[in-house]
């Protein structure tokens, strides 16, 4: 047996006795998922004993060095793991905005210490993190950003307002940007510093949704002080690390994940004629469309993750990828939508587990949004790859 | 395996790349379309490439192929589709030398498959016998007797019919069109006593024909494979030529991207460069998306089956989804070109006129979105 077959032999023993039977069940939505943090609330023993379990492997986050909590595998142990994850159905263990957005940017802009101090803690889903880039006036332009950070000494002094800030109350620390230096190009005088939601004069309001439900929030400094310690990279300096985090951002909004096949929820609502063909000719052709263009869009996040591997720049292929993901995911939610009649537009009660399935469907909208708009990938695509004029 | 190419296979491509733009620009299909030649292809061109190993890429070594598999010819057919290069490439060494494989006798392989690879022999399939794609549908009649067999029926939108050497053709000896069962296949050589073949020019300026059985009398040797079993043993190889197919639409997809990119830069209204205009620059970049999507789905096809898996889901995905790339890739590519790109003299036309051809070729779109659903369980 070659290194990797033992890998994998061993990896599938251990995955087959550690990972609870409960734990291998579909999630439903992000309310379902494991988000850890100080004051998460497990919904089940085996949530929490399947995160500590993983955790102690590294395997939350297995790429990263386990002298900062991680696995330490190479690109093909870890692709090994997913697959075999992937083949009993395990939920991911950990859904966490420090993973796949903070965790990359700390690993290659921090310093040694913030590593030590942070990483370990967003691999044992000990600290819950949000992330503090929009504004009320820098959306789309988001290095528009005003939020002031004044230098006090030892520490920064933040005053101003981020909005659409992914769960910041129920968030324990944040990654924020803000403005040291407002002189220069709007790019210039960005920092990227890390402080804990706890801190005095840190306040947030969660915003009401079209789908009910409140995921985002207004998030507001007032006289906030943060420790010199806490800026990651270079004062003025942050934009680089802003878009690097953007990156990978955009990469995880577009790997969704392998979601339960939209023909299989079809089938089970619509049923199937004696060939096996799901009955509704129209609905049966929509859905191959969909499927055909997913299974395509599948392959294309393999392919970039290769292409990441064997050393090829990603950089703006990412922006595709969003673009692309984000897209397929509302068609399919409106699908969904399609397929359940109006079973899928209820919005209360005990038969729709109230309204999940029509919650879910708005929720998305927001995909071809946040992290950057639809418009604006297309633009970066435009301008990065194709080099068209500005 | 990774889902890229690896380094053999980046080789390859970067020869097939120099070796198309210097031997085979698309102004030698124009010259090909307006002199009505009547090879429809260059043989020089052809045993060049016989020579660089192209012709026998799917033809394993001992055999006097190349051996690259699905990922070697998809990386050619995909390069040839930026030059639009003639030559009996799909016909004989994709579909005739798969089909082969897939189905023929060791001897008879052996017979036939180091003439494909050397480009000496041009083998083809006739399989269609309506306009829309249906090989189970076939009606084509083998009637036993003599020893032998005799056809009577019509095939059409053969691959390179009037320059084939052998027609492989699928006819039924038993049963009812539709089933799939009681089809064989058949190997007819060119000049055989009735058999009739009729060019027929299409859109794409290459070479099809219209064939016509008129009691064919072969003897029993011309059964290729089992009687009444041809259908399973040769669907494999329809779907390996079904991904090649794709492969080539993905050229042209690219092509058609790259050319218009190219004019958005240069080409300048109301004082400015076009590729200034949002408008155009979304569009632009939502065409690389979607074929950046199907060169992965492309790329996964090829690199599966030649693993040894079940060809027929990722053959219809890749068929579908490079269909319908395709269509989009052709008809912006015009519409960003504005005027010229509906000009004769402009190459874009040229190719839109063969995506369509290869689009429909083995199965349309609806078709294989269908087949995609069915090999989905749906």
């Amino acid at each position: 047996m070659t290194d990797l077959e033992t890998f994998q032999s061993e990896t599938r023993a251990w995955l087959d006795e550690n990972c609870p039977a409960s734990m291998r069940t579909p999630l439903l939505t992000d309310v379902n998922a494991c988000w850890g943090g100080r004051n998460f609330k497990f919904e089940s023993e085996d949530q929490k004993n399947w995160l500590d379990r993983m955790a102690s492997r590294g395997w939350t986050v297995p790429t990263w060095p386990t002298e900062y909590g991680g696995g330490g595998l190479n690109a093909d142990q870890a692709k090994i793991l997913a697959s075999e994850m992937r083949r009993i159905k395990a939920r991911s263990p950990l859904t966490s905005f420090g993973i796949w957005m903070l965790g990359p940017a700390l690993l290659k802009f921090g310093s040694h210490e913030q590593k030590l101090e942070h990483l370990p803690k967003i691999a044992r889903g000990e600290i819950r993190w949000c992330q503090g880039y929009s504004e009320p006036n820098a959306g789309s332009d988001l290095a528009s950003l005003a939020t002031k950070a004044e230098d006090k000494g030892d520490h920064y002094l933040v005053n101003g307002q981020k909005v659409w800030t992914s769960y910041a109350d129920q968030a324990d620390w944040i990654f924020c940007l803000v403005r040291t230096d407002s002189s220069g190009t709007k790019h210039h005088g960005v920092s990227f510093v890390l402080f804990d939601m706890e801190s005095k004069g840190v306040s947030t309001k969660p915003i009401k949704l079209i789908s009910g439900n409140s995921p985002f929030c207004e998030t507001f400094f007032d006289d906030v002080e943060v420790p010199k310690a806490n800026l990651v990279g270079e004062e003025d300096k942050g934009w680089t690390i802003a878009k690097y985090l953007l990156t990978h951002e955009r990469t995880g909004i577009s790997d969704m994940g392998m979601p339960t096949p939209l023909s299989m929820l079809a089938k089970d609502k619509l049923g199937t004629n004696e060939d096996g063909k799901l009955i509704g000719e129209m609905t049966r052709h929509q859905i191959a469309e969909h499927e055909i263009d997913a299974a395509a869009f599948v392959f294309t996040l393999e392919r970039a993750k290769d292409q990441a591997k064997a050393g090829g720049d990603i950089g703006a292929f990412s922006s595709m990828l969003k673009y692309y993901g984000t897209e397929l995911n509302k068609q399919r939610h409106e699908l969904i939508v399609k397929v359940n009649g109006s079973d899928g537009l209820e919005w209360e009660g005990q038969y729709s587990n109230n309204g999940d399935i029509a919650r879910n469907w708005l929720r998305t909208k927001a995909n071809s949004i946040e992290g950057g708009t639809s418009e604006v990938q297309l633009n970066i695509i435009s301008k990065r790859i194709l080099d068209l004029p500005v | 395996m990774a889902l890229i190419l690896n380094e053999e296979q980046q080789l390859l491509k970067e020869s097939a790349d120099g070796f198309f733009a210097e031997k085979a620009p698309v102004n030698q299909l124009r010259a090909l379309r307006d002199s009505a030649d009547e090879t429809g292809f260059s043989k020089e061109l052809w045993s060049e490439m016989a020579e660089m190993g192209f012709a026998g890429l799917l033809v394993d070594e001992d055999n006097g192929g190349t051996d690259f598999g699905l990922v070697g010819a998809g990386i050619v057919a995909e390069t040839m589709a930026k030059t639009l290069t003639a030559s009996p490439f799909l016909a004989s060494s994709v579909i005739g030398a798969s089909v082969i494989k897939a189905a023929a006798s060791d001897k008879q392989k052996q017979l036939w498959l180091p003439q494909i690879a050397a480009g000496e022999k041009i083998v083809t399939l006739a399989i269609d016998e309506t306009a829309h794609h249906a090989p189970e549908q076939t009606a084509l009649k083998a009637t036993a007797g003599g020893g032998g067999y005799v056809l009577s029926g019509m095939k059409t939108f053969v691959c390179d019919g009037h320059v084939a050497d052998t027609i492989l053709v699928l006819a039924r000896t038993s049963g009812e069109a539709g089933d799939r069962q009681g089809l064989s296949l058949f190997a007819v050589d060119k000049g055989a006593a009735g058999l009739i073949v009729d060019r027929t020019v299409m859109a794409d300026s290459r070479n099809w024909a219209k064939i016509t059985f008129e009691g064919v009398k072969l003897s029993a040797d011309a059964l290729v494979g089992t009687e009444g079993a041809a259908f399973d043993a040769i669907e494999p190889a329809l779907d390996k030529a079904r991904i090649i197919i794709a492969a080539e639409l993905l050229g042209i997809s690219q092509q058609c991207l790259d050319q218009t990119v190219g004019y958005l830069q240069e080409r300048k209204q109301f004082g400015v460069v076009i590729g200034t205009f949002q408008g155009l620059q979304h569009r632009a970049a939502h065409l690389f998306s979607e074929i950046e999507v199907t060169r992965s789905a492309i790329l996964k096809a090829m690199q599966v089956v030649d693993a040894g898996g079940d060809a027929r889901w990722f053959a219809s995905l890749a068929k579908a989804k490079a269909a319908k790339t395709a269509e989009l890739a052709t008809n912006e590519a015009i519409q960003m070109h504005g005027g010229i790109g509906m000009t004769d003299e402009f190459d874009i036309g040229f190719y839109i006129k063969r995506a369509r051809v290869l689009q429909a070729l083995l199965g349309d779109y609806n078709y294989h979105a269908d087949r995609f659903a069915a090999c989905s369980s749906y």
